[in-house]
């Protein structure tokens, strides 16, 4: 499904993602970890086309097509959605029509029809019952003057409306207490099918109790140095990143 | 010849044509002399700053148009709110038009000008407020008083509540190469009692308009205003808006203004307090592009303890529009207790788009809460690209954005057909359709 290839990256004059290479495939879920500073929400940002940051070299192909030139609501009407490590409070603009807006902006694009009002009730009744959210919560404007958790509950929320093919998690931990961690954590493994797939962006192996990961891909100095099964997960919560960094440099 | 010139020359011969007592020609004419001495204000007045009258008043315009010009409604409908839930009084070049009008004398009145300055049953209310909160030193509302003649005339007595908001509608037509008017409106509202109004300037041509305004609000004990000044006009209309607010003890006045057009517009809006425990609203939100001007020039003037003020101005500049906020708020040393919060928010699309923001506080009393900020910034990129990823195009993010911004104010609109119709102008405005209203 998503299949990046010796990707470069750089904000200004510095680089920042030294070529990466990921093969992603229907109904995987990979987790990348590293220290901070690695370049794991550069990662994140680029394939959701955030253009603050310059693709040097490469390419990032999803479903056979090259979506590295793509603005991002394109690559978005592609199936491509990022739960934001830090989400954006909207004042005045409620989830509700937020989602609205968002759902029939991606329909336009791929040539179908508005989703008809109760239809959208109906979904955004189911949806919010899969995250326990509480139905005032989203006449509420978006984001502000949400906890912490309840901004992160609110991206799944998001996620879980606009059914993604390809879902990047960016720390959705962070933040989180034990019980909201659950909530996702489970909210995430209910959309799970063999058609998507998800990358989770963690800097704790806490969140991958939960989500269960395939894949566990170590990121360090714009480069995956490491990778392995949900065993290399636990190994690295035992002996932290020094580990891998003195490896490195060995 | 000058348009000053030309003003003062035509004087006598305007105030040979309608039936003045003495009282108002001798208002008129010392009104007259003030105009004479300071002429048009000019950019060396630290009011006048940052707004210019030279390019516009090169025009020739013509100060008392002859021809009747006759619209029919259809033509027009679009400007109002409602065709029948409202009160109207429609002028078309400045003349009253009684076809286009929905009047009333039903407990309230709500008529002309030119009936209540002439008529001898308005004389003792004419006599009480006319010209008495409007300023007599300031060199454009005295031309205006000069040659007030016609406009809005709305008494509300006590303990009576409008039913319907009422809308004063000032049409241009075109038929003139270049029209000046000088609507006057007097407004007043008695204890208890409550009124809706909406106010616009409208040019139905490209031809340049100057529209010289004054309009006198009274709002008596527990009185509640809500004014809307809608500015949505064509490219070549100017407008100067001088609006005098005086309110009584516990009253509630609020004016809202909405500049989406025009070429050039000055507001210069005035709230003075003369009891305890009123509250004044000054609300705004200002979207413009091209080469527009708007210039909001504010006075609240807290005289009386107890009594509180909210300003809340947004703008939203593109192009090479250029905007002015001057919020100046006058604490007195007897108006203790105050509440006055002032804010001036700004978001400049372009590079060569200007706002010169200026909060200015007087504070005589001791014991008072004022604050006061102006920000000016540009459109939160990050916000524009989580909107982005969720699937909403950049030009209709952005446009959610500016809606966001603008949303406190439009939140305050009382009357629903105008709130969907402000939302349906920005939307208008920045060019999207959004499948929701905020």
């Amino acid at each position: 499904m998503l299949s990046i290839k010796n990707l470069h990256a750089s904000i200004g004059d510095k680089e920042i993602l030294k070529g990466i290479d990921l093969e992603v495939k229907a109904g995987e879920i990979h987790a990348i970890m590293g220290p901070n500073g690695a370049g794991k929400s550069t990662l994140s940002a680029i394939i959701a086309g955030n253009e603050n940051y310059e693709v040097t070299e490469g390419e990032i192909i999803l479903d056979n097509e090259d979506i590295s030139e793509l603005a991002p609501e394109e690559r978005a009407h592609k199936g491509v959605f990022l739960s934001f490590q830090y989400p954006v409070e909207i004042p005045g603009v409620s989830v509700t029509n937020f989602m609205k807006t968002a759902i029939n902006e991606t329909r336009k694009a791929n040539g179908q029809e508005e989703m008809p009002a109760n239809e959208m009730l109906k979904v955004i009744r189911e949806k919010s019952e899969l995250l326990e959210i509480d139905r005032k919560f989203l006449s509420r404007s978006l984001n502000e003057g949400f906890s912490g958790g309840e901004k992160k509950r609110n991206e799944i929320f998001q996620m879980a409306m606009l059914e993604p093919k390809l879902a990047i998690l960016d720390e959705t931990d962070s933040g989180l207490d034990i019980d909201a961690l659950r909530i996702v954590a489970n909210g995430v493994n209910k959309l799970k099918s063999d058609k998507n797939a998800i990358i989770v962006i963690t800097h704790y192996q806490r969140l991958l109790d939960y989500i269960v990961p395939d894949f566990v891909h170590v990121l360090h100095n714009g480069k995956i140095v490491k990778s392995g099964d949900a065993s290399l997960a636990l190994e690295l919560e035992e002996k932290g990143y020094d580990w891998i960094k003195q490896e490195q440099e060995a | 010849m000058e348009l000053k010139e030309k003003l003062i020359s035509s004087f006598m011969a305007f105030e040979e044509r309608i039936d003045v007592h003495s009282e108002l020609h001798d208002l008129r004419t010392s009104a007259l002399k003030n105009f004479e001495t300071k002429g048009f204000p000019t950019k060396k007045e630290e009011a006048w700053k940052y707004t210019s009258l030279n390019a516009i008043l090169k025009n020739d315009f013509t100060v008392f148009p002859k021809k009747d010009s006759a619209i029919e409604f259809s033509q027009v409908k679009k400007y109002f709110i409602n065709e029948i839930d409202t009160y109207k009084v429609v002028f078309i070049d400045g003349i009253f038009s009684s076809h286009l009008s929905s009047t009333t004398h039903d407990g309230i009145d709500v008529c002309l000008m030119s009936s209540a300055l002439t008529k001898p049953k308005y004389k003792m209310v004419i006599d009480t407020y006319f010209n008495q909160i409007a300023s007599k030193d300031d060199s454009l509302t005295s031309l205006n008083t000069a040659f007030a003649c016609e406009g809005a005339y709305i008494n509300i007595p006590k303990s009576k509540v409008a039913d319907k908001p009422i809308e004063i509608m000032y049409f241009s037509t075109g038929n003139e190469s270049a029209l000046m008017v000088q609507p006057r409106n007097l407004v007043i509202v008695g204890e208890n009692s409550h009124v809706q109004i909406i106010e616009r300037h409208q040019s139905l041509s490209e031809n340049p308009v100057l529209t010289n305004s004054v309009t006198e609000i009274f709002a008596q004990k527990r009185a509640i205003v809500d004014y809307y000044k809608i500015q949505n006009d064509s490219h070549e209309a100017n407008l100067i808006d001088n609006t005098y607010v005086s309110q009584q003890k516990e009253s509630h006045a609020s004016v809202h203004t909405f500049s989406f057009g025009g070429n050039l517009t000055r507001n210069n809006l005035n709230f003075y307090h003369f009891g305890e425990r009123l509250t004044s609203t000054l609300n705004g939100i200002t979207i413009i592009g091209e080469k527009q001007h708007v210039d909001h020039y504010t006075l609240v003037n807290h005289a009386e303890p107890n009594c509180e003020s909210f300003q809340d101005y947004k703008g939203i500049f593109s192009d090479r529009s250029t905007g002015v906020f001057n919020g100046k708020v006058f604490v007195e040393k007897e108006a203790q207790k105050t509440n006055a919060f002032q804010k001036s928010n700004n978001i400049l699309l372009s590079d060569k788009a200007t706002i010169n923001a200026k909060p200015q506080l007087e504070i005589f009393a001791d014991d008072v809460k004022c604050s006061h900020g102006c920000t000016v910034g540009q459109l939160d990129e990050t916000a524009l690209f989580y909107m982005q990823q969720r699937g909403i195009p950049k030009k209709e993010a952005k446009a959610l954005l500016m809606y966001a911004f603008s949303n406190a104010v439009i939140e305050n609109i009382k009357i629903p057909e105008l709130k969907q119709r402000i939302t349906t102008i920005i939307a208008m405005k920045l060019g999207v359709k959004l499948g929701f209203d905020l």
